[in-house]
């Protein structure tokens, strides 16, 4: 019984991501010009700002680690995909963005993002790990720093060699980096990669490790008296989550005709940045992957409002001045949150399209509850 | 089955516990009480392996598992009851437990120990499904206590069971304590609440700053003139 009623809900599942999937490819590939230009860009934005936020989720939300360095690993995994793509197209595997050639170049390229960004998060893993708190937080802060100084100095990364970092230049991801045409022709791809990574966390939380990684973050001394290895799976959680950081900087190599470090770097203003990765898991809540696909969306439409919504010419000039700096509109929705739902727009719960028809008895049961605890407050 | 050996742990600087040496045989109950920063906690935490001794001895059935690191130590059927109540406050009840069961891969022994476990705390089981973190403190006490009976353990440490609890938790803490020994568990309980300790004990020690500074049975150390004024206010 219990059995069959857990595989209708992966069927259910299967066949809504699976029509939504379809959907939105027929949708996007037989739009207009502005489809072209504009929304199927912002989708490429969306997918990997989706993965992003998910994977790191796993660190921040399940681990109860704060680690301000994520875009580090998605660093790495654009610099990596981009250099494997380059290199098979100078070798001649390839011309064209087409064909069976370009597909396996393009596979390989993400998967090899994902693998050297893991590499890299069991080295940076293991020592960081054994601290907690703010001094995670200021470590992996460094870390992204430090590849991005790193990523400025190597000569075959675009840059000019060694010493000469401080002038950063681009690296031309001609192997990869789609042109508005090949964004549409290739949407499958970034999708894709949404689907089975998102797929593959949510096996990885509600496995026997989830749960393993879940009684660390409530209780680290318990969780080792229960006999779970805690620095292993510290390093395990670190890894996973910096794989997934970069198969997102594949996509984000393929979304980009040219990569420059200022883009990962701390203090770039733009959405793609450690901190605006955290906000927008503790946005949708800490513990829910499917708080952060909200929020990644969420936080990209009101990015992509204040910096090409025609509302903001009409509002007063005081206020236009305050939206030129986005960073600070993120800011006031994070106090926002954090002062109204501190757990986050879905706490630690996820949206199950099942749990629909139950959502009418959850709302009683909250109304019931409240009332109750008003009737007890005015009984003390 | 645990004999402790002439134990010494530095945290830093601090000369915590300076040579411990203490025995708990077959279904015994003992109690290590003291008064606050004794070092029965630092105890406890050295004997599961949670802090490494600077020298000493802690003997398992005649094994040695001082090196040993915490999380294989439960393997040897030695569980830990952490002091002050730590449950998964985030994870259900029944999360809770099959925590505890974490080291157990057979499903038909978890579920077996977890009838077992609901059957020692009923409340438990009518609160399966809700967050730990919800539980009033006796009941996330005995979740903490279920936890550990999870893999059958062939001796159980128990740290400040009845901290911070209203005088009628502590009875019936006590009370499950008891039933947990006469059901043939071997208990090293620490505590503060002598009184209630030293009711249910077979034998006690006395922790003063690192040092054991009596022995004997409970009723003999219940009656010590020392005792009675320092930790029964007598």
């Amino acid at each position: 019984m219990k059995k069959n009623g857990i595989g209708r809900r992966y069927l259910i599942n299967f066949i809504a991501t699976a029509v939504f999937f379809i959907l939105a490819l027929v949708v996007c590939g037989n739009g207009g010009s502005r489809m072209k230009l504009s929304v199927v860009p912002s989708i490429w934005q969306c997918c990997y700002l989706i993965i992003m936020a998910a994977s790191l989720n796993l660190v921040l939300g399940f681990l109860g680690q704060l680690s301000l360095g994520h875009c580090g690993f998605m660093a790495v995994g654009a610099y990596s995909a981009a250099l494997i793509s380059l290199a098979f197209q100078r070798a001649g595997f390839y011309e064209e963005k087409s064909g069976v050639a370009f597909l396996l170049v393009l596979l390989l390229s993400i998967v090899a993002a994902g693998v050297l960004a893991a590499l890299l998060g069991v080295l940076v893993g293991i020592p960081a790990l054994r601290l907690k708190g703010d001094y995670l937080a200021i470590i992996t802060l460094g870390f992204g720093m430090i590849i991005v100084n790193v990523i400025n100095n190597i000569p075959f990364c675009g840059q000019q060699g060694l010493g000469q970092g401080s002038a950063s230049s681009a690296l031309y991801a001609t192997g990869l980096g789609f042109s508005n045409d090949e964004k549409v022709q290739y949407l499958w791809v970034a999708l894709l990669a949404v689907i089975l990574c998102l797929s593959l966390m949510f096996m990885f939380v509600r496995s026997k490790y989830g749960r393993a990684i879940r009684s660390i973050r409530d209780n680290e001394i318990a969780s080792e008296s229960s006999g779970v290895n805690v620095n292993y799976y510290k390093v395990l959680t670190f890894t996973v989550s910096a794989f997934f950081a970069g198969v997102t900087g594949a996509l984000y190599a393929c979304s980009n005709a040219a990569l420059a470090t200022t883009s990962f770097a701390f203090t770039n203003g733009s959405i793609l940045n450690s901190v605006f990765i955290v906000v927008m898991v503790v946005v949708g809540g800490m513990g829910s992957l499917t708080g952060s696909v909200i929020a990644a969306v969420v936080l990209f439409l009101l990015n992509y409002t204040i910096k090409n919504g025609a509302w903001v010419a009409a509002l007063p000039a005081f206020l236009q001045n305050v939206f030129t700096y986005p960073m600070l509109v993120y800011s006031i929705a994070l106090i926002i949150v954090i002062v109204f739902r501190p757990k986050g727009i879905m706490g630690s719960s996820e949206f199950a399209l099942c749990d629909i028809p139950k959502w009418k008895g959850w709302l009683q049961q909250y109304f019931a509850s409240r009332k109750a605890g008003k009737e007890e407050l005015r009984h003390e | 089955m645990l004999e402790i050996k002439d134990l010494h742990v530095h945290y830093g600087a601090i000369y915590a516990l300076k040579g411990i040496s203490l025995t708990v045989d077959d279904g015994e109950l003992v109690s290590l009480i003291g008064a606050n920063g004794a070092g029965k906690t630092t105890t406890l935490h050295t004997i599961s392996g949670l802090l490494t001794a600077s020298s000493g001895e802690v003997l398992l059935d005649g094994e040695n598992i001082q090196k040993i690191p915490a999380n294989t130590i439960i393997q040897k059927g030695m569980a830990h009851v952490p002091e002050g109540r730590h449950v998964f406050a985030r994870m259900t009840v029944e999360e809770n437990l099959r925590m505890g069961a974490y080291i157990i891969r057979d499903q038909k022994r978890i579920a077996d120990n977890l009838e077992k476990v609901y059957g020692h705390f009923p409340r438990l089981k009518e609160r399966r499904r809700q967050l730990a973190g919800t539980l009033s403190g006796g009941e996330q006490q005995m979740l903490a206590t279920g936890r550990a009976l999870m893999t059958d353990p062939k001796i159980l440490l128990m740290d400040e069971p009845s901290m911070g609890l209203s005088p009628i938790l502590v009875k019936e803490i006590f009370s499950i304590i008891q039933t947990l020994h006469e059901s043939g568990i071997t208990i090293l309980l620490v505590e503060q609440n002598a009184k209630m300790a030293l009711g249910v004990s077979d034998r006690a020690y006395v922790l003063e700053t690192g040092k054991i500074s009596m022995e004997g049975s409970a009723a003999e150390l219940a009656a010590d003139d020392r005792v009675r004024k320092a930790y029964l206010g007598a």
